[in-house]
């Protein structure tokens, strides 16, 4: 792609580029005289005082600016830099960062396709690709779900039983190649501040948390109006709308009154990009193996 | 030969005050910051936050600190050196109580989380226009006092502090163009690459100008001054100067190395990045020659021994710049605390010495003195200083390169060997180090405080007469 919407900009910045140079040149030359017998006070005072000498420049000084000139020159010739000249070498950045991406996927891509045909349950419980699985989980997935997958606020928990989307073999496959935006609506306004009360104290109620009883009654059936379409009449969720279960005593936000009048009252949007183009198949079939041994542990088979 | 007339010492001494002052505060919520990096427990509130404490640390060192200093030096210079009172007293006198308001402002909107979010340009507009309006005034006194001078040349000070007002006027305007929303919000006039672009051309020239050019003028007035000796060589400040100012203007585009900038960009901000190696040791030789034949002062004055330290500073610095800039070098230390340790190096050893060592001569001469309080607490002062600045730069240069060394590191199966959590945890003893340095380097400033205090408690502000110009070709 050209960089330049016309061949004026592209002279416009060879000319300044080239006179920037050029510049720098002339006034080294322009005032390297070098006179004979003892250097003199220039001629004129100020404050009192200041004077200045007029020693030539320093010859080291003098080489080590030509020479960075010089240096300047040259990578212009041999990279891209003098307008749309394109370099000697022919390097551009993406082409760099296209050879470096194949010559890894060539030394890689076997480490990794090895393990494609085995089943998810069989790579989990293999030890060295456990092993490998880990260390792509902790270079493209801790930055949310942690280093020890065990989340954080909105980021879920990958260790325990209670799933979102589902925690079969295939569906995590899916969550990590496709990603996943989850999307509860806001009900404050159709709620009220009371509504929302009653059903956040009601939900609390579904795991056998601290609640007012005479809350909890009024909001059951604002749950049944509102509510049961995703996490269906017995609060259980639905996984293919990745509306969580209600009633496990796992909570993604958090499970004080305050945080769920919050996520009543405001909604919640929260969204896992997908990774299926970024990291291919094999690498995805690796850490959904990972990820699944997470809480499927051989051991317990 | 002397007149009746004064200088305007007036404005020279309230900028004086202020430095010190803001030095105090500017490095006090440095030093906070590196706190809650050590002990994150430490961001008690969203308006004590590391992310609005650290832009109110960075205004508050280099337009606070760096500003008041480069007004009360340049005002200082530029009346003495052209032999005449300055260009419309009042004008200076708004620059300096706009200034104030635009510092008092930036501390109270930076913590409420009102910001541009373009790094050293966060102030909101209407800020900004009041920027713009004391800029503009400052250069119309400058330039004034300049006109009427009553030398025929211009002193080579005079020069830098010239370049530094201009390219400043140039740059904040042009990098703080925006779309106002609110009284409180506005849009960049930028969009994508070219605001990135625009950003670090501001960036990067805020370093060459307001960092290196007015403070270069500082130290062209003071360490002749304070060394009783001419500067070295009138000609390699001709070529320095104007090599300089010529390239520095194309260095941004290496705050943006390996991003979205074309390919050409990159470049050529790469090459004239290494070019500006010798202009800026043009700057450091000039300085540090001044003194040949007076290097024994070194032993016992510690003004000098500011001054000079800095300039030491200043060339080091500025070779370690053109040495990061290029794109190998910079695809190991960007983003890492090398630059941090880079950056402080410049601002600590060169911007804070050289402020401090002519702060030193100037305050006590606001009150008809030649010398401070006490002597022994500059003395006191220099060696904490130096010592802290070693400390901080020592630990983010190996800080830096770990990091670096560690993001890259990969696994025999091309997976990266150390998850980003576990190179902030190899960082925590270089981050205790660093505030370490970084307290003692804030005592320094206490030590200096308590001298100026010492220095004008129950001392009478002071004019002094203009003086006749020597005859030219003396």
């Amino acid at each position: 792609m050209a960089d330049f919407i016309n061949g004026f900009w592209n002279a416009y910045v060879m000319g300044l580029v080239g006179l920037s140079l050029l510049f720098c040149l002339f006034v080294l030359v322009s005032n390297n005289k070098r006179e004979k017998g003892p250097v003199e006070l220039h001629g004129h005072v100020w404050d009192e005082t200041l004077a200045e000498y007029n020693n030539p420049l320093p010859r080291w000084w003098l080489f080590l600016f030509l020479g960075t000139v010089i240096f300047a020159v040259v990578y212009l010739v041999m990279y891209p830099g003098f307008g749309n000249t394109k370099g000697a070498l022919g390097w551009s950045s993406v082409g760099q960062y296209e050879t470096e991406m194949r010559a890894a996927n060539e030394r890689y891509a076997p480490i990794f396709a090895k393990y494609q045909g085995m089943d998810v349950a069989a790579v989990a419980a293999d030890e060295e690709a456990r092993g490998a699985g880990k260390r792509l989980f902790v270079t493209y997935c801790a930055q949310c779900h942690g280093a020890d997958a065990r989340g954080a606020k909105g980021f879920p928990n990958l260790t325990d039983t209670a799933w979102n989307w589902g925690g079969e073999a295939d569906t995590i496959k899916t969550t990590i190649t496709g990603g996943r935006m989850g999307m509860m609506p806001p009900f404050g306004p159709s709620l009220g501040a009371e509504g929302v009360k009653d059903v956040a104290n009601y939900v609390r109620s579904l795991s056998g948390l601290a609640h007012d009883s005479l809350r909890a009654q009024r909001g059951a059936e604002v749950f049944q109006q509102n509510c049961v379409a995703c996490h269906g009449p017995e609060a259980k969720g639905t996984q293919a709308m990745g509306a969580p279960n209600l009633t496990d005593g796992d909570w993604l936000y958090g499970s004080s009154e305050a945080t769920i009048m919050e996520t009543v009252d405001k909604g919640r949007t929260n969204r896992m990009p997908g990774f299926g183009e970024f990291l291919g198949e094999a690498k995805i079939h690796l850490l959904a193996s990972y990820v699944y041994g997470l809480s499927n542990k051989p051991a317990a088979k | 030969m002397q007149s009746q007339a004064t200088y305007n010492y007036n404005v020279v001494r309230q900028f004086s005050i202020m430095t010190v002052v803001w030095g105090v505060v500017g490095m006090l919520v440095g030093v906070i910051v590196a706190a809650q990096l050590v002990w994150p427990q430490l961001n008690l509130n969203e308006w004590l936050h590391f992310g609005r404490l650290r832009p109110l640390h960075t205004n508050g060192v280099i337009f606070a600190f760096g500003g008041c200093a480069l007004f009360a030096t340049s005002y200082f210079c530029v009346q003495r050196t052209c032999h005449t009172p300055l260009f419309a007293p009042w004008l200076a006198s708004f620059t300096f109580w706009g200034w104030q308001a635009v510092i008092v402002l930036a501390v109270i909107t930076l913590p409420l989380g009102l910001t541009t979010g373009k790094e050293y340009a966060e102030l909101e507009w209407p800020i900004d226009i009041l920027i713009a309006a004391v800029w503009v005034s400052y250069a119309v006194v400058f330039f004034g006092t300049i006109a009427k001078r009553k030398t025929s040349h211009i002193y080579v000070a005079n020069w830098f502090f010239g370049g530094f007002i201009l390219t400043v006027a140039l740059l904040h305007i042009v990098n703080s163009a925006a779309l106002p929303v609110t009284l409180t919000k506005s849009y960049s006039a930028y969009a994508g690459v070219q605001d990135a672009m625009v950003q670090w051309w501001y960036g990067h020239n805020a370093v060459g100008f307001f960092l290196t050019a007015g403070f270069l003028g500082m130290m062209y007035y003071f360490v002749p001054k304070q060394a009783e000796r001419p500067v070295y060589s009138y000609r390699l400040s001709v070529v320095h100067f104007w090599a300089l100012i010529f390239t520095y203007m194309w260095a941004g585009p290496h705050h943006l190395h390996y991003t979205a900038l074309p390919d050409w960009t990159q470049s050529v901000g790469m090459i004239f990045s290494l070019i500006l190696l010798a202009p800026s040791w043009g700057g450091m030789i000039n300085g540090v020659m001044t003194l040949s034949g007076a290097w024994h002062k070194l032993r016992t004055d510690p003004i000098l021994k500011f001054l000079i330290t800095a300039l030491s500073f200043y060339g080091m610095s500025t070779f370690e710049g053109p040495m990061m800039s290029i794109k190998t070098v910079n695809a190991l230390s960007h983003y890492t605390d090398w630059t941090i340790g880079h950056v402080h190096s410049g601002a600590l050893g060169w911007v804070a010495m050289i402020s401090i060592g002519s702060m030193y001569y100037l305050i006590p001469r606001m009150y008809g003195k030649t010398q401070m309080y006490s002597v022994g607490l500059i003395n006191a002062h220099f060696w904490i200083a130096t010592i802290g600045i070693v400390l901080y730069i020592a630990s983010m240069w190996i800080a830096g390169v770990m990091q670096g060394l560690m993001w890259r590191a990969t696994n025999p199966d091309g997976t990266l060997t150390y998850s980003f959590v576990e190179s902030v945890k190899a960082s925590y003893p270089f981050w205790t180090i660093r505030l370490l340095g970084g307290v003692m380097f804030l005592t320094g400033m206490l030590i200096m405080f308590y001298n100026m205090v010492r220095t004008m408690a129950g001392e009478k502000a002071y004019e002094a007469p203009v003086v006749a110009p020597a005859a030219a070709h003396a």
